[in-house]
């Protein structure tokens, strides 16, 4: 947790005036049974015996709860007030860091990891904090504390809670550690009769299709059954623990009244202070309780402290440059160019040596199977990631020579998965540019076929969008994040295999549009559609991330083998409209 | 959610516990007896401090006597307070794991108009975390209001058999100790709902900002989402805070309620016993500790109360699925015997909601052996006609005949099994690939596996990995391609050999050299067989019998490919808009 206390600096004051406040609320619960013990031992018998004296110590006794009741306020506000602050700010950090990771880093932990250590280890630390100054202090004095009082009452007897303590605290490390690891299985076994249920719920039709409904539900009793089986395993394990400091405890007071009975009996003690002995073994074996609760929230959110500092050590590899301002477009370079590029993904090369120079306005299409590197090639364009050997340049400088925002400004990516935003139609277009006016939303939303089905609805442009999209077809969603590149009038679009989910007739007036209303942009477009690439100025072929070719749709006919395979299995369409 | 409904959800839940009623016993007898051996612990304390008076005045033999009862009253105690414990986990976990496979089992009746509504993570979750929100909720807590009430009960008859004067005192205290427990649950819960439906929100965004964190990038909106989640960060905050402190008060105000319960007892004991003698300094020990054993189930009990109210909200989502009504029972129908290939959908009307009405008046004949294409732009509806063909979902009007008897007259089973089905969307089960082809025929022969394989263009691509036909395929096959996924539903259709086939053509997004296979494999698969091809090639398309073409859901022309051509109609256009490709690009200059 070392890396993460400076988001406790500011809480200097919380930190120490909450357990302050905890310690002295637990030092007059520790005095109370003494307090008791005197009534019993003075104000029943011997000179002082008299109702006012029994009254006034039972005043005193209400009046340590009602200041132990407030010194303990004072510690849960100062504590809550600190916890969800340390949150908070903890929160806010994460969340910058996250976006400031690039694409490389954003893998390497994956989505629902990241959300995770967003939402529920943040929590989990935020717990931590408040239990910090709750507990940390109370528990283990409450149980020293009745240790030391007991041992000033009477050393010798006090060791029997001396052995209490430990033989407590050995069975409850025993009883955590047989079944923490434990838990950690069950989670698993219900992961996977959720994955049971999940399986089937996508897989309805086809289940339906081939009638296995009786073998599936089989096979998620299988599943329900072994949860079953290990939770009562672990179960009856820790069903132990009251037991075992049940018989603990009552063992001691059994010691206690079999010695005490001795002590008393030579005079060496009192009969009240045998009353303060047991309720100080009663304190004990409560306090004991909280402090193994501390040790499993301990446990818990180290190892979250531990994921949100994963994250936190990561560096974006991709470097900003060190001037501000972008560099001067060369005369006559190309839009864009690919030097001699390479780059993998974890030692597995997944783009290998392409060379390739894109002018102003021309088309260029990517072809090749999955995995082929398409993506990879286009992601290296707005610096999601920084090729591993050679350059890619825009306007004759090196990508890395601009400021990220600059570079990323020239560029329209439309990603392979359609990705929008909760908000309203209106406001998912604006990403493209936030100034843009009515008309150049219209004309985006035009020229990407989805002008139809906006205006279709009673609300148009101002359509809420929810979560993700999911309100949206698929088809829509497409359409909808090509119009919020085109919203940014960009000097290169990119489309990502974005139209797979359109029907050739949608496909083909989209693409129309955009050679008519875009025709200096550069256009890049990675498809597995040959047809739709077929009048390119270039195309690029790639295989598992080897350039098979590069050409006009006839010159790689007639040279790549790879392509004209592609092509050939594609080509009953083309017989079909010859 | 109706209050009233409550009782009736708990005793619908007891009934789940019925086949454990052993467990539930052992549970009743544990609380009884493990409550029991608490109450006696102070009394017998208290009776053996009595004895212990002062120096030369300890009866040592007396004290003897309690200890040794109080030893086996430990050991007693001791045993069924686990027994207690097990027996209520037992019973719980059994009960949960009974109410899971109620629900999946129910599920797998439910009619697809009701499954296709549902969010499956919601259906999940209400599988997962409802049940165990039940079953920590109701029968855990159950036990726990048990021996509380127990014990509440227990300490009360105690303490008014020893003093009625002091025990009343603890009476009147206690409304003092339900008042600031419940001030505090209500005051509390209304922050938690708060602070829950806060986090809710902003781990949704936390969800949307990460998982779209590529296109933040890309369109340099980092500040913005910045701004916006510190906005619900902060928000979070003033929620959070609420919602801790008030909860942080349970603690300390019970706490002094029992001290004020301790010092009461304390002090009125004293003074009865300086008085009037009635007591003994070690009755006054015992009373002590019975007063702090009392107040202690009324903090569990609040606690109790919060999760029981959880348990009962998560009970009635788990009801409401088991209330869900399923498909009509058809095992009293024959099943559909010899089935020729032939279809026949007479006058159908159909409709997912009564306000739109999608199919109307759909008449179709198929011959065995013949191809149907359905064509149609992007959402036009093509998957509803397939979910009337395999009965997924009923025709609200008219009939669907296959080899001339009505689907309804049949079993859905012995309809389903006619139909082979390929879909877009390929469906593979955690297993074996083994496993996912033998899935319509478990009883199929390795050679015969291998066979459908090889047809399916699959038994290549199956050995190149080292364990074959063994190879473990997780998350739907995630560890091949989407072209590779299909080919074993090819596979997997080509053991089963059906008399018809629904298919549905890819696209785009498939590996294009796989492509070729999975054309030739459905072709291997269509010959002599009754096809419904969802269809975008247009070869395709050409070779059909028929053409259903879609649109909004409706099929609005059916004909051969020329006599459409003919009519000039819709299908005209949309042929037209594919045929143009090249030329229409052409004029718009060199680009694209």
């Amino acid at each position: 947790m070392l890396k993460l206390r400076r988001y406790l600096k500011n809480y200097k004051f919380h930190l120490t005036v909450g357990p302050l406040c905890k310690l002295i609320e637990a030092i007059f619960e520790l005095i109370v049974p003494l307090v008791m013990a005197d009534i019993i031992d003075n104000g029943l018998n011997g000179a002082n015996a008299s109702v006012g004296y029994i009254l006034g110590r039972g005043g005193i006794m209400v009046a340590l709860g009602v200041a132990g009741l407030g010194f303990s306020l004072i510690c849960q506000y100062v504590a809550s007030r600190c916890s969800q602050g340390f949150g908070t700010t903890l929160r806010s950090d994460l969340f910058r860091h996250i976006h400031s990771l690039s694409f490389a880093e954003l893998d390497r932990i994956g989505t629902p990891s990241m959300i995770t250590r967003m939402t529920s280890d943040i929590d989990q630390l935020q717990v931590a904090v408040a239990m910090l100054i709750r507990l940390v202090i109370r528990a283990p004095f409450l149980v020293v504390g009745s240790v030391v009082m007991t041992i000033a009452i009477n050393p010798k007897l006090a060791l029997v809670l001396v052995a209490v303590a430990p033989l407590i605290a050995l069975a409850l490390w025993a009883i955590m550690s047989a079944t923490i690891p434990r838990y950690g299985k069950i989670q698993s076994k219900l992961d996977q009769v959720s994955d049971v249920a999940r399986e089937n719920l996508t897989g309805i039709r086809v289940v339906r299709a081939f009638s296995k409904q009786q073998t599936e539900t089989r096979r998620f009793d299988d599943a329900t059954q072994d949860l079953a089986r290990s939770s009562i395993v672990v179960g009856r394990i820790s069903a132990l623990l009251n037991p075992i400091t049940f018989v603990v405890i009552n063992l001691a007071i059994v010691a206690i009244l079999y010695f005490g009975g001795d002590l008393v009996d030579t005079g060496a003690m009192t009969q009240g202070e045998i009353t303060a002995f047991v309720n100080y073994l009663m304190q004990i074996s409560l306090a004991l309780v909280v402090v193994a609760n501390l040790i499993i929230l301990y446990t818990k959110s180290a190892a979250s402290a531990k994921r949100i500092r994963e994250v936190f050590g990561m560096q974006s590899s991709i470097r900003q440059p060190r001037q501000d301002a972008p560099p001067a477009p060369a005369q006559d370079a190309p839009k864009l160019e690919f030097e001699d590029v390479s780059f993998g993904y974890g030692g597995k090369t997944a783009l290998r040596d392409l060379t390739l120079q894109v002018y102003a306005g021309e088309t260029i299409g990517v072809i090749g199977g999955t995995g082929s590197g398409k993506s990879t090639l286009i992601h290296l364009i707005p610096r999601f990631y920084d090729a591993a050997q050679g350059c890619v340049k825009l306007d004759g400088a090196d990508v890395r020579s601009y400021p990220l925002r600059d570079l990323r400004a020239h560029v329209g990516l439309v990603p392979q998965q359609s990705r929008l935003f909760a908000g309203t139609i209106r406001s998912n277009l604006l990403w493209g540019n936030p100034d843009a006016d009515e008309a150049t939303l219209d004309w985006a939303l035009e020229v990407a076929q989805a002008k139809e089905f906006v205006y279709a609805k009673p609300e148009g442009l101002d359509t809420p969008v929810n979560q993700g999209g999911k309100n949206f077809s698929g088809g829509q969603r497409q359409r909808l994040t090509i119009a919020r590149a085109l919203v940014g009038k960009p000097d290169i679009l990119i489309l990502d295999d974005s139209m797979s989910a359109l029907d050739f007739a949608t496909d083909l007036a989209l693409r129309t549009a955009l050679a008519r209303e875009l025709p200096d942009t550069t256009k890049i477009f990675v498809s597995q559609r040959a047809t739709s690439l077929r009048h390119a100025d270039k195309i690029v072929v790639l295989d598992h991330g080897d350039v098979a070719g590069i050409g006009t749709h006839e010159t790689l006919l007639d040279t790549c083998e790879i392509y004209r395979e592609i092509w050939n299995s594609q080509q009953s369409e083309q017989e079909a409209q010859a | 959610m109706k209050r009233s409904a409550s009782p009736s959800v708990i005793a619908r839940l007891l009934r789940y516990t019925k086949p454990y009623r052993l467990q539930l016993a052992l549970a009743i007898l544990g609380a009884i007896c493990s409550v029991a051996a608490s109450l006696l612990t102070p009394f017998l304390t208290g009776k053996a401090i009595d004895s212990i008076v002062g120096p030369g005045n300890v009866q040592m033999s007396i004290v003897l006597r309690y200890i040794t009862v109080l030893i086996a009253v430990t050991a007693i105690g001791g045993i069924f307070q686990w027994i207690l414990a097990a027996a209520t986990n037992s019973l719980a976990f059994s009960t949960s794991k009974d109410l899971r496979d109620a629900v999946f089992a129910h599920i797998q009746k439910l009619p697809l108009q009701y499954l296709d509504r549902q969010a499956h993570g919601d259906m999940i979750s209400r599988l997962a975390s409802d049940v165990d929100k039940i079953s920590d909720g109701l029968l855990q807590g159950f036990t726990q209001l048990f021996s509380g009430l127990m014990t509440i009960l227990g300490t009360l008859a105690f303490m008014f058999t020893i003093n009625p004067i002091i025990a009343a005192a603890v009476v009147v205290l206690t409304p003092l100790s339900l008042f600031v427990a419940s001030f505090i649950g209500k005051r509390s819960h209304a922050m938690f709902q708060k602070q829950s439906a806060m986090r809710g929100k902003i781990s949704g965004y936390v969800e949307e900002s990460v998982s779209g964190a590529r296109v933040i990038q890309a369109f340099g909106h980092e500040a913005q989402t910045q701004e916006e989640f510190e906005q619900l960060n902060s928000e979070l905050y003033q929620c959070g805070f609420r919602a801790q402190f008030y909860s942080a008060l349970t603690n300390p105000c019970t706490r002094f309620v029992n001290n004020v319960v301790y010092a009461a007892v304390g002090t009125v004991g004293a003074i009865l016993v300086l008085l009037r003698g009635v007591m003994s300094p070690g009755t006054l020990t015992t009373f002590l500790l019975y007063a702090n054993q009392y107040t202690k189930p009324f903090n569990e009990i609040t606690g109790v109360v919060t999760e029981l109210q959880t348990a009962i909200a998560a009970a009635k989502r788990v009801f409401a699925v088991l209330d869900a009504e399923p498909e009509s029972d058809d095992s009293a129908l024959p099943a559909l015997q010899d089935c020729d290939g032939t279809v026949d959908l007479e006058h159908v009307r159909f409709s997912y909601r009564p306000d739109t009405q999608l199919i109307r008046d759909l008449n179709l004949h198929v011959p065995q052996g013949n191809i149907v294409a359905i064509v149609g732009p992007t959402g036009c509806g093509k998957t509803t006609l397939i979910n009337l063909l395999m009965r997924f979902y009923d025709v609200n009007d008219g009939v669907v005949r296959v080899s001339d008897t009505p689907i309804r007259d049949v079993t859905r089973k012995s309809l389903r099994n006619c139909y082979g089905m390929v879909l877009q969307d390929t469906w593979l089960f955690s297993g074996t690939i083994r496993d996912n082809i033998r899935y319509g025929n478990p009883d199929a022969t390795e050679d015969q596996i291998r066979a459908a394989a090889q047809q399916a263009h699959a038994h290549a691509f199956i050995e190149q990995f080292p364990d074959g036909y063994d190879t473990l395929l997780t998350d739907n096959g995630g560890n091949l391609s989407q072209g590779q996924r299909q080919l074993l539903c090819i596979a997997r259709i080509m053991l089963t050999d059906p008399p018809m086939l629904i298919l549905d053509e890819a696209t785009s997004s498939i590996d294009t050299r796989t492509e070729l296979k999975i054309q030739q494999a459905f072709h291997r698969m269509m010959q002599g067989r009754t096809c419904f091809i969802v269809a975008h090639r247009l070869s395709t398309i050409k070779e059909a019998d028929t053409i259903l073409v879609m649109k909004d859901g409706n099929v609005i022309e059916q004909g051969t490919h020329a006599q459409l051509l003919a009519r000039g109609g819709f299908y005209h256009t949309l042929y037209n808009s594919q045929f143009a490709d090249a030329t229409l690009l052409a004029k718009n200059g060199a680009a694209v």
